[in-house]
C-alpha cells in the first residue's frame, strides 16, 4: 500500500503545487506508516523531490507527444496505482488536475473528493474537509470505497521539507483509448497564471478603463504576481475572461490577494475567499470589500498604486 | 444530431448560505434557484446547435419536483425536451450513474454538462460519464465547431488554452467563454408559453451505489474588521504585508 501525489511539472521543472502535494502526501504517509510515491510526467529536476519526503518517483516520458493528454495521463497513472496499490491519491486543484481527477476515479473504481484544505480527520473510511458553495462553506465527506481520489487546493498546506532517499523509476506512456487530440497550446509563457500565483493583483471598474491597466500590470511585475479582474472588467471586454475571478470566473487560493477599485460584490468575495490576506484599494468607503479584507486603503487608485509600486521597487 | 444538457439547479450567485439539523443539511428556505451558470452556457451553445444544424436539444436534471421551473425555464430558452431523474442527488458519482442508464436508452451525439456547478464545485459529473461511456471528455470547453462527426475544440487551462480535435460522440464540460455572457438568451413571451406545452418526462430512478457522503457542513469563521492604513501612509502597509501577514 502507498500514497501517491501526481506532480505537475513544466518544461521539466517541478511546480509548486507538486511540491505542495509532497509534503501533504508526506504527511498522511507518516501517520499511516506508509511509503510516498509520486508520479510525474517529462521531470528533467527530480533531485528537488528528496527534499520533501518522496520515497519514489515513477517519470514518464511522453516523447514527442508534449502535450497534456487527460486519456493518456489517466491510462499511465491507473497503471501505476495498480501496481503500487495506493489507497489514496492526490491531485492538484489546477485545471489539469481536477481534468485528471474524475477520470481517474473511474478508471480506477475510486471515490473522488475535490477541493480537499486539510488531512484527512479519520482514515478507515477517509473522511476529509473540502470546501464548497464557491468558498462560501465547507464540508466534510467520507469516502465509502477502498481506494479515493482527492485534489488538494493550492496553498491550502503549504510547503513542509523533510528529507527522504528517492528511487527514480522510468514508466512506460500508455495508450489512449479515446479519440481526442490536442493540435496546439497557447500559453502565455511570460505571465503567472492566476492558479500558480502567490500573489494575485486585480483590477475592478474603478480603474475606468482598459487603458489604465498598466497599474495593475507594474504592480503584479514587482510582486511577481498574477493579474485578474472583476467580472463587469471581463463583461465590458476590457481584459480577457480568463482573468475573470469570483463565482462564474477563476477561484483563487493565494497567499496575497491586492483588490484595487473592486468593490466586492457577493460573488466576487466568493471566489476569492480562499485566499489568506486580502488587501483593498478603494475610493469608497463603504465598498463591501472592506468588510471582507485583512488591509485597506481608501484612497485613489491612480494616487495609491503607482506610489505603492515605486515603494516596493526599492524594497527590492 | 442529438444533444444531451445535463443541468443543475444551484443557489443564486447572491445567496447566503446556510445549514440545518445540525449542520448536515443546506437550508434551502429562501433561497433563489437558477439554471447552474456553466450550465446555462453550454445550453445557449446547444440552442445554437438547434439553429444552425437543426440539432435536437434535451435538457435532464437529476432532483426532485422542485428542480421543474428550471428545467421549464430550459424549455423557454428553446430545449425541445426535458428529463427529470425523480430523486434528491447525494453525490456526482449518483448522478453519474443515473445519467449512464438514461444514455443506455436513449442516443446522444454531444452530451454537455458545465465545468462545475457552483454550489457543490464537484466538477466530476462529465468526466465521470464520459470515462464510463468509454468517450472522449473536454473539460473548461470555451470553443466548439462542429462540421459533419469532426469537432474542432478548445480548452482553457492556467495560463492558456489548447486547440483540440475530437468526434463525436463527446463529452464537453461547458463554461464561460464557450458563449458570452451577452449571448446568453432570455426566454421570451412565446418561448414560455410554448414551454408549457413541451414534454417533460420523470423518470423514477433505481437505487444506485455512492461512493461519498456529506456528514456536517460549516461555514468559514468570521474574520476580524479590516486594518485601515492612511493613503498618504503607504510604507505602513508594506510593513504590515512584510512583517505581520509575512506574504511579501
Amino acid at each position: 500500500m502507498t500514497i501517491l501525489v501526481v506532480i505537475e511539472s513544466e518544461l521539466g521543472k517541478i511546480k509548486k503545487s507538486g511540491l505542495e502535494l509532497a509534503s501533504y502526501g508526506r504527511k498522511i504517509a507518516d501517520d499511516k506508516g506508509l511509503k510516498l510515491t509520486a508520479v510525474g510526467f517529462n521531470i528533467e529536476d527530480y533531485s528537488v523531490l528528496n527534499k520533501y519526503g518522496v520515497d519514489k518517483l515513477y517519470n514518464v516520458e511522453t516523447g514527442e507527444d508534449i502535450f497534456f493528454d487527460v486519456d493518456r495521463y489517466s491510462e499511465t497513472i491507473t497503471k501505476i496505482i495498480k501496481e503500487e496499490n495506493a489507497i489514496l491519491i492526490v491531485v492538484s486543484s489546477s485545471a489539469d488536475g481536477r481534468y485528471l481527477g474524475p477520470v481517474l476515479s473511474i478508471k480506477t473504481q475510486s471515490a473522488y473528493i475535490p477541493n480537499v484544505v486539510e488531512v484527512p480527520s479519520q482514515y478507515e473510511p477517509i473522511q476529509v474537509k473540502c470546501s464548497c458553495f464557491t468558498n462560501k462553506a465547507f464540508k466534510t465527506s467520507k469516502s465509502l470505497k477502498n481506494r479515493t481520489i482527492i485534489s488538494l487546493l493550492s496553498n491550502s498546506f503549504g510547503l513542509n521539507e523533510k528529507a527522504s532517499s528517492l528511487e527514480l523509476i522510468n514508466h512506460n506512456y500508455e495508450n489512449g483509448i479515446v479519440n481526442l487530440k490536442v493540435e496546439s497550446v497557447d500559453k502565455v509563457s511570460d505571465k503567472v497564471s492566476i492558479a500558480d500565483a502567490q500573489i494575485v493583483v486585480s483590477g475592478g471598474r474603478g480603474l475606468k478603463g482598459p487603458e489604465n491597466w498598466y497599474l495593475i500590470e507594474d504592480l503584479a511585475e514587482v510582486l511577481g504576481a498574477a493579474t485578474a479582474c472583476s467580472k463587469p472588467v471581463s463583461d465590458m471586454g476590457w481584459r480577457p475572461h480568463s482573468e475573470h475571478v469570483g463565482q462564474t470566473g477563476k477561484p483563487v487560493a493565494s497567499n496575497l490577494y491586492i483588490a484595487v477599485g473592486v468593490s466586492g460584490a457577493i460573488q466576487h468575495l466568493a471566489g476569492i475567499n480562499s485566499s489568506k490576506i486580502k488587501v483593498v484599494i478603494n475610493n469608497d468607503p463603504e465598498a463591501p470589500f472592506f468588510k471582507a479584507a485583512d488591509y485597506g486603503i481608501v484612497g485613489d487608485a491612480f494616487d495609491v498604486i503607482p506610489k505603492l509600486t515605486e515603494k516596493l521597487k526599492m524594497r527590492k | 444530431m442529438n444533444i444531451l444538457v445535463c443541468i443543475s439547479s444551484v443557489p443564486d450567485t447572491t445567496s447566503k448560505i446556510n445549514f440545518k439539523n445540525d449542520n448536515t443539511i443546506f437550508e434551502t428556505e429562501g433561497v433563489q434557484f437558477i439554471i447552474n451558470p456553466n450550465d446555462e452556457f453550454g445550453l445557449t451553445r446547444a440552442i445554437w446547435l438547434q439553429q444552425s444544424h437543426g440539432a435536437n436539444v434535451t435538457v435532464v436534471s437529476v432532483g426532485d419536483s422542485s428542480c421543474e421551473p428550471i428545467l421549464r425555464k430550459c424549455l423557454a430558452i428553446g430545449a425541445d425536451q426535458a428529463i427529470r431523474i425523480d430523486t434528491i442527488p447525494k453525490d456526482g458519482f449518483q448522478v453519474v450513474a443515473y445519467l449512464t442508464s438514461l444514455l443506455e436508452i436513449n442516443k446522444y451525439d454531444l452530451i454537455i454538462t458545465g465545468r462545475e456547478s457552483i454550489d457543490y464545485n464537484g466538477g466530476m459529473v462529465g468526466g465521470m460519464l464520459a470515462t464510463k461511456l468509454k468517450i472522449p471528455y473536454l473539460s473548461n470547453c470555451i470553443y466548439l465547431d462542429i462540421k459533419d462527426d469532426n469537432l474542432k475544440l478548445e480548452r482553457e487551462f492556467d495560463g492558456g488554452k489548447e486547440k483540440v480535435s475530437a468526434s463525436l460522440p463527446i463529452v464537453i464540460g461547458s463554461q464561460k467563454g464557450l458563449v458570452e455572457e451577452k449571448d446568453l438568451i432570455i426566454p421570451n413571451m412565446r418561448g414560455i408559453m410554448q414551454a408549457r406545452q413541451k414534454p417533460l418526462e420523470v423518470l423514477s430512478p433505481e437505487q444506485v451505489e455512492l461512493s461519498t457522503q456529506d456528514l456536517s457542513f460549516e461555514k468559514p469563521s468570521e474574520k476580524g474588521p479590516v486594518r485601515l492604513v492612511d493613503a498618504e501612509n503607504i510604507d505602513e502597509l508594506i510593513d504590515l504585508l512584510e512583517n505581520e501577514a509575512k506574504v511579501i
